[in-house]
């Protein structure tokens, strides 16, 4: 569950404040909203990378408003991805879980299972350079999944790709989601990917965060 | 019938060659200086000078020194100005702009200022003792006019130099990755480690071989800090100015033609680990 209370956040000119919502546990919700709305802002301070000036962040129950990016347990695709350039894709899969000192044995049985899952076990020991958007995508989501996180959030995941890569990956999302009971976060600009994603919808306008019902996706 | 209207003739646009020449003529003028005084060295010795060079004891100390003094200031520079270079591109902490500026001033500061500074420091007065004696009767050795000088003299200005590289290259780097690195469950030390410095290596190279370069020039504050006792705080660089207080000409162009081959090599590695070093 994703709950924000009266969230205020500053960083130079940009402010906003205010900003409320509930998402209950296993839930795909999706953020919608002009450019320069804040959607990326709220993504940071749920994963602890934005200070926030007041109100309070609650990730499954628990008040993380004060706890640092790597004690809140949350798996983040950022927009530009965020892809380590030194790293082959399996380095990338290892990575939380070497920090969470896992056995070799169960790390290279999760690296095998999200590779499967993400239809690139072929890619394994490539590095980043020479990779398509559509597997850098899958990268960027496997690193975030890697470490088995309660809660998923993504910024605008799906952009840039073409329309039958970004079809798979919303059906790879969906199903992932289904099986993993995530509750996810997942900003876009896109109607469709909204349409063919959501269970819950919120938009952000003018410094507003509203929850609105599904059929305003409606063609 | 109306008459058919004129065409203008069309647009041309004209040479581009006396551009070129301009540009090329003003920025190849510099090009030509130096390679003219290479060439004038050059032409001014000889072989035979070279080995007479090479064969004297104090010269041949003089590399000595040289290379272990150039080798572990550069060392040391980078070994500082990494973690610097990295907290300044990362960290809009309070005062930023102060360090920023204090780190600059080696590199604007009359190198000569920096080793009479230097001597200044070692010898203050500091309750009834000072740096030197405090440094000598605790660790067993001299500083001042003796070799460590020399070494604390070249990275007082190599680390500067160091830093700038340093924080050009962190500035490059992209930081979203590290933040990322953060979210799946790493300390900054851990993000440092596996995700930033990796990226980092070319620029590591430039500085390294940027320190390595401004301490095998540096001359002023060897001078003033560890003097020029032959075989004993003797680098290259005094080698050239004792030679040339002899009137050893000879001597001190092929010292000076060594100089340049070794900064060749410096910059040859820089070019080849493809770094873009700001300065």
């Amino acid at each position: 569950m994703i709950e924000l209370d009266q969230l205020a956040v500053r960083s130079g000119d940009f402010e906003m404040s205010g900003i409320s919502l509930a998402i209950p546990e296993g839930a795909y919700a999706v953020l919608m909203g002009g450019t320069g709305q804040g959607k990326t802002t709220i993504l940071e301070a749920i994963c602890g990378l934005r200070a926030v000036t007041s109100g309070r962040v609650v990730l499954n129950g628990d008040d993380v408003t004060r706890r640092r990016p790597a004690d809140r347990s949350v798996g983040y695709v950022p927009q530009d991805l965020g892809l380590f350039p030194t790293m082959t894709v399996r380095g990338h899969f290892e990575f939380a879980l070497k920090v969470r000192r896992t056995p070799r044995a169960r790390i290279a049985e999760r690296v095998s299972e999200l590779a499967g899952v993400l239809g690139i076990e072929r890619l394994l020991d490539r590095t980043m350079r020479g990779l398509s958007g559509g597997e850098s995508q899958r990268v960027a989501l496997g690193r975030a999944l890697s470490f088995r996180p309660r809660i998923l959030v993504m910024d605008e995941p799906l952009n840039a790709l073409d329309e039958a890569t970004r079809d798979r990956l919303c059906e790879l999302l969906r199903t992932i989601q289904r099986e993993t009971g995530l509750t996810t976060l997942h900003v876009t600009h896109s109607r469709t990917e909204a349409r063919s994603l959501a269970d819950r919808l919120y938009i952000i306008d003018s410094g507003r965060l509203t929850e609105r019902p599904l059929t305003e996706l409606a063609p | 019938m109306t008459p058919p209207r004129a065409v203008p003739p069309p647009h041309r646009a004209g040479s581009d060659v006396p551009f070129l020449v301009v540009m090329g003529g003003l920025g190849g003028s510099y090009v030509v200086l130096i390679v003219a005084l290479l060439a004038a060295d050059l032409a001014f010795t000889s072989p035979g000078h070279f080995a007479e060079a090479l064969r004297k004891p104090e010269i041949q100390a003089a590399i000595e020194l040289t290379l272990v003094s150039c080798t572990v200031s550069a060392l040391l520079s980078v070994w500082v100005a990494t973690p610097l270079g990295y907290l300044l591109s990362r960290f809009a902490f309070r005062g930023r702009w102060l360090v920023d500026t204090i780190i600059d001033i080696p590199v604007v500061l009359p190198p000569l200022v920096i080793g009479l500074s230097l001597l200044i420091l070692f010898h203050l007065p500091l309750g009834g003792t000072n740096l030197e004696e405090l440094i000598q009767r605790r660790l067993g050795f001299r500083v001042t006019y003796a070799e460590p000088a020399v070494v604390l003299a070249q990275f007082a200005v190599a680390c500067a130099f160091a830093v700038q590289t340093m924080r050009v290259t962190f500035d490059q780097i992209d930081a979203r990755p590290e933040q990322v690195a953060l979210t799946l469950g790493c300390r900054r030390s851990q993000a440092f480690l596996h995700v930033a410095l990796p990226q980092a290596w070319r620029g590591i190279v430039a500085a390294t071989t940027i320190a390595w370069a401004r301490s095998l020039g540096e001359f002023g504050p060897i001078l003033v800090f560890a003097g020029a006792t032959r075989m004993r705080t003797e680098v290259l660089s005094t080698t050239v100015f004792l030679e040339l207080s002899v009137g050893q000409l000879e001597a001190a162009v092929a010292v000076s033609l060594m100089m340049v081959l070794a900064a060749m090599g410096v910059l040859g590695v820089v070019r080849l680990a493809g770094a873009r070093v700001a300065r």
